[in-house]
């Protein structure tokens, strides 16, 4: 697709948990190769923005369309629902903040990153086993560990595994949701180091949430700042973060601990 | 309908087979659709029977559903016609129907079996009918039922080569050696019941009708005749079945499934056919194993 398309175009999407809102009135276009951050207080629907931009929830009002390789433009709840499992399987990757909700805890990590090459059709398992110990090798495992299981791995060892079992298929857009969340200050920033490699050398899109905004600022082109399932206030990340505009971000960058 | 014409050996005050007319009616309708859509596992109203879970209970009802009066049954467990299971099951058609059994597998019209598949070739208009405990073949891997569900409906079942996968890497090799996982005519996913990786090629294009029931999980699918089971596998790593160095102790067949029988506690032990009437068959034709007796000497 030409570069004039938005890989991701988010138009009034709204979610409802009953009579309460999720979130409402969200509008943003993702480019290809962008990294956009979302960040706020705990409750204030990012968690809910990014269940309903991967397609896990569906939404109760607004649109999400996704530049499918193929058809070009698509909305995503329009999509047939083998079509939007084989997008997610596929074009998109899905890194949980627990690693335990998104890895198969069963088997070996090498099956774990093969998993989504054997859902697309890889029936060697030589290849499969290749390339899984390749990408061990990018996310830093040691690949003698490839046949241990993710429960011997610690957190952090176990959100990269996630994230190489996300990004084998070669994604072209990866939702990460809180990726650093529990994990200690040296390990986060290993991590951090890893993921802005990572998405530079594959030119991947990736939609961030967290509410830690020295993430937000390491791994994000461009800041979405929510509250009570509004987005206040966007822009550039530096720009939101040092210039603030909107009450609740001044408060919410005020609010950084100073070591 | 098959009324039961009331000889001297069936039970007083039971409907034939056991089952009522409506419940037959009910799992005959499900027969008919898993047939009609080979490898799906239909859900079916399962009934109490008269014997735990786990004993077969589907695969009585399956076969309460389509034995008829002027029909022949053998029934087999672990390949053998006299073991505790297949004797009870036997008797129970017997006195519920009063249609004649056999242990021979070409006599039989109906073969209700767990374990196993005969070493006989099948030929068409015999049924097979398989006790199958957990019908789910993506059950250990996804727990939730409505997942699976959704998995058989998208064909997304690229996580059972992630079982075979891991078993590689762990063993070397695909060490599943029962219950493996199948493609049924280039479609369903479906677990062939606990039978031996060795019978899976006989599912390949039977003459006869394969069912399978599952009782406890309410499940019926079938095979119709002349179908294509494709058991699954890497291209590096392909499908293969058990082989032994032995020979049946027996009658020295060298191309059947063999058990494993542990004679005292001095190490000593045999390898026998596990089907029974295949063994005897061969014996009968002359065939002497390493312990056996010509049969004339019995």
């Amino acid at each position: 697709m030409s570069e004039a398309t938005p890989l991701l175009s988010v138009q009034s999407l709204g979610k409802d948990y009953g009579g309460h809102v999720g979130c409402t009135d969200v509008s943003f276009d993702l480019w290809p190769g962008e990294v956009l951050g979302i960040v706020g207080e705990s409750g204030s629907g990012k968690t809910t923005l990014l269940n309903c931009l991967s397609a896990q929830h569906e939404l109760s009002r607004g649109k999400v369309i996704y530049d499918t390789r193929v058809d070009g433009p698509k909305s995503i709840f329009d999509m047939s629902e083998s079509e939007r499992r084989l997008l997610m399987r596929t074009d998109w990757g899905l890194v949980r903040q627990n690693p335990r909700d998104g890895l198969r805890l069963g088997v070996s990590a090498g099956a774990n990153v093969g998993e989504r090459l054997m859902a697309v059709g890889a029936r060697h398992y030589g290849d499969i086993r290749g390339v899984a110990s390749e990408w061990l090798e990018k996310v830093e495992i040691d690949t003698n560990r490839i046949d241990d299981r993710p429960t011997t791995f610690s957190g952090g060892m176990q959100q990269r595994l996630q994230i190489a079992r996300n990004l084998v298929t070669n994604p072209r857009l990866v939702f990460m949701d809180e990726p650093t969340g529990g994990l200690d200050v040296s390990v986060q920033a290993r991590l951090l180091d890893l993921l802005r490699g990572l998405v530079t050398r594959l030119g991947l899109s990736a939609i961030v949430v967290t509410h830690d905004l020295a993430v937000a600022r390491l791994l994000a082109h461009r800041l979405m700042v929510m509250k009570d399932g509004r987005v206040v206030e966007q822009g550039l990340t530096d720009q939101v973060l040092d210039d603030p505009q909107h009450a609740y971000t001044q408060l919410l960058v005020s609010s950084i601990l100073q070591p | 309908m098959n009324q039961a014409q009331t000889s001297s050996q069936t039970l007083e005050g039971y409907n034939f087979a056991y089952l009522d007319e409506q419940t037959k009616r009910m799992i005959r309708r499900a027969i008919l659709k898993a047939v009609g859509v080979p490898g799906y596992q239909v859900p079916f109203g399962s009934r109490e029977m008269p014997l735990p879970y786990g004993w077969g209970t589907g695969g009585i009802q399956v076969t309460a559903g389509v034995i008829g009066a002027d029909d022949t049954l053998k029934v087999i467990d672990q390949g053998a016609d006299d073991t505790t299971n297949a004797v009870s099951i036997r008797r129970f058609f017997a006195r519920t129907t009063g249609v004649s059994t056999t242990e021979r597998t070409d006599e039989a019209s109906i073969i209700q079996t767990r374990h196993r598949i005969p070493e006989n070739p099948l030929s068409e208009g015999q049924i097979l009918v398989y006790q199958v405990p957990i019908p789910e073949p993506l059950r250990w891997l996804e727990a939730r039922e409505t997942e699976t569900r959704k998995m058989h409906a998208l064909e997304e079942y690229g996580v059972m080569h992630v079982k075979l996968y891991e078993d590689i890497a762990r063993f070397g090799r695909i060490a599943t050696s029962y219950d493996y996982p199948v493609l049924v005519n280039d479609r369903y996913m479906m677990a062939p019941s606990p039978i031996p990786k060795f019978d899976n090629p006989k599912m390949d294009n039977m003459p006869a009708l394969q069912l399978f029931g599952a009782g406890r999980e309410k499940r019926i699918y079938a095979i119709p005749p002349y179908t294509k089971v494709e058991s699954l596998d890497f291209d590096d790593h392909p499908f293969e079945i058990q082989t032994w160095d032995e020979s049946c102790a027996l009658c020295a067949a060298e191309d059947s499934y063999l058990d494993e029988v542990v004679m005292d506690d001095q190490g000593a032990r045999m390898f026998v056919c596990s089907d029974t009437d295949y063994c005897e068959e061969r014996r009968d034709q002359g065939h002497i194993g390493s312990m056996g007796t010509p049969q004339a000497a019995e």
